[in-house]
């Protein structure tokens, strides 16, 4: 096979399958008639039903579809990444971070920076944390690559605030040593949504 | 018909009904955009309106001072007087059509014994005045859009020129048949016609849905609404305004919707007069209300059209329809 069939740049002339259109009216009679079935046909009135139907579920059956958002709030799902959350050590309290560093290493926007040193007790202990919002694309890698399970994507997509700097500290993202018992465990990278089942509904093709 | 037998019609009643139809149209105008929000968001399943006040029934003063604060723009090279009147021809014509339209039947204001006559000024040739004033009002549009020097301004004016002028014709053209029937140009007559409980709509339902299309298209809406089409024109003759100006448009726009609510109401659908156990008040008031909840779900309902059908739709189909019913008309009346 040589090379012609390749070097032909002019792929948009060939191959093109002609549907079956229906053929356009030829003579008076025929355009006609084709007038007077468009005109007869309830299609019109179709519309108008849905319309009040949808009208009336809306009204009476509580299929209002509006979530009134700062009132209500729909589930958010566990993959979404948003701000993050350094979680703790459920036995002892203590903030499951070790210091290792992968997290930092492996940001692609460079936006971790963090510091470690001895503690009295010669261990390792994180002295400085902070996650840069301005430049974090919460891709994810950061809670991916840590050992510890100890920094996740949270659930807090409210982030208007006077300043970045209020979400980004090690203290504004660790759980807060009291709602240790409501700390979430991250679910995994497959987890579906609390509220999938409710989700679920048969494709509309037909109206 | 003799006018003879009604009560005298005096200068202070004809007042106190002009007063009557202004404040109460005007209001109804932004009560409309309120309805309209509503009764669209529900057929889509959404709550409209909710936040300012109970049911977001405050949402109308919140839009006037919003209307009423913000900037007044002249953009640079348009011509600033025309750009300035245009908003007023529409929302004065549109009010001034609504002079000669029975809105409310006949009533006596009691103790002070003052007659209120059902239309502000019962001109004999009623239906001709509200259809020029109507076609009066389309020279809002058109000089809006050439004046603000604005290419979807211009295309909206052109749409303007087109739409209004052909629809014009079909308006006509089926108000003409029960024209001849009633013999009268005066809605009191039209009224008066239909007091038996036979609506004319039983005689005429051809000129009924005629005069519905084209007083959609000659009122702007969907599906006719090409003039401000926002998906195609941005916002075609009102691209350039702001505020006040740009409110006038719509007063005008509701007025006139609910004009053209008045007219299918007392010449098709049998008027203010009482019909079973129902005061003839409340059976105006009904149909207005419903030709204009019937505005409103249309717009929910049917997509746009083009304005080549548009034309198609007007010179093709409608206007010869409206020809054959007029002939025919006047066969069975001439046969009758
Ligand atoms: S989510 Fe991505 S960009 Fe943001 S801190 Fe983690 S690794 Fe860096
Ligand atoms: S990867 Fe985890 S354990 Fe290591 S420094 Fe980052 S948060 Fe701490």
């Amino acid at each position: 096979m040589g090379l012609e069939k390749f070097k032909d740049r002019n792929v948009g002339t060939q191959n093109y399958i002609k549907l079956d259109l229906t053929h356009p009216p030829k003579d008076g009679w025929s355009k006609f008639k084709q007038v007077l079935s468009r005109a007869v046909q309830p299609e019109l009135f179709v519309g108008l039903w849905v319309t009040l139907r949808e009208m009336n579920n809306a009204l009476f059956r509580g299929k209002m579809h509006t979530t009134q958002y700062p009132l209500e709030k729909l589930p958010i799902s566990p993959r979404y990444r948003a701000i993050h959350d350094m979680l703790r050590l459920l036995e002892s309290g203590h903030y499951r971070c070790i210091g290792c560093g992968l997290c930092e290493k492996i940001c692609i926007s460079n936006c971790i920076s963090m510091d470690t040193r001895y503690d009295e007790n010669q261990r390792k202990e994180v002295s400085e944390y902070t996650i840069n919002f301005g430049r974090c694309i919460f891709c994810g890698y950061c809670a991916e690559v840590c050992p510890e399970l100890a920094i996740v994507h949270g659930g807090r997509y409210e982030n208007a605030s006077e300043q970045r700097a209020s979400f980004s500290l090690f203290e504004d993202m660790l759980t807060p040593i009291d709602n240790l018992n409501l700390q979430q465990e991250y679910q995994g990278f497959g987890a579906i949504s609390p509220n999938a089942d409710d989700n679920i509904k048969k494709t509309p093709l037909a109206y | 018909m003799d006018a003879t037998i009604l009560p005298e019609v005096t200068a202070v009643g004809v007042i106190i009904k002009a007063v009557l139809i202004l404040a109460v149209i005007s209001a109804i105008a932004g009560f409309g955009t309120y309805i309209e929000r509503k009764v669209l968001a529900f057929m889509q399943r959404r709550l409209g309106p909710q936040h300012v006040g109970p049911y977001g029934l405050l949402q109308l003063a919140a839009d006037g001072i919003k209307l009423f604060t913000k900037e007044d723009i002249i953009p640079q090279h348009a011509n600033k007087i025309i750009f300035s009147v245009a908003p007023a021809i529409t929302a004065a014509t549109a009010f001034i059509a609504l002079a000669a339209v029975p809105v409310f039947p006949d009533f006596t204001i009691p103790f002070v014994d003052v007659f209120v006559p059902s239309i502000a000024s019962d001109v004999n040739v009623g239906i001709l005045f509200v259809l020029g004033m109507m076609a009066a009002g389309l020279y809002g549009p058109l000089l809006a859009g050439m004046a603000q020097s604005n290419k979807w301004g211009i295309i909206g004016s052109a749409r303007t020129a087109i739409q209004f002028l052909s629809y014009e014709v079909v308006t006509g053209l089926s108000l003409l048949a029960p024209i001849m029937m009633v013999g009268s140009l005066s809605f009191v007559d039209f009224n008066d016609y239909q007091s038996d409980g036979t609506w004319l709509v039983v005689y005429q339902p051809v000129a009924f849905v005629l005069f519905l299309i084209a007083g959609y298209a000659e009122t702007n809406r969907t599906p006719f609404d090409l003039l401000e089409h926002e998906a195609e024109i941005v916002s075609g003759y009102v691209t350039e305004y702001s505020g006040m100006r740009w409110g006038m448009f719509f007063i005008g726009e509701y007025a006139n919707m609910i004009t053209i609510g008045v007219i299918a109401s007392v010449v098709f659908l049998g008027g203010y007069n009482d019909w079973w156990i129902f005061a003839g008040w409340f059976m105006i008031l009904a149909k207005i209300a419903f030709s204009f909840f019937f505005m409103l779900w249309v717009r929910a309902a049917w997509p746009h059209v083009r304005p080549d059908q548009l034309m198609w739709l007007c010179w093709k189909v409608l206007m010869p329809l409206a020809v054959i019913n007029v002939v025919i008309t006047g066969l069975v009346m001439m046969a009758g």
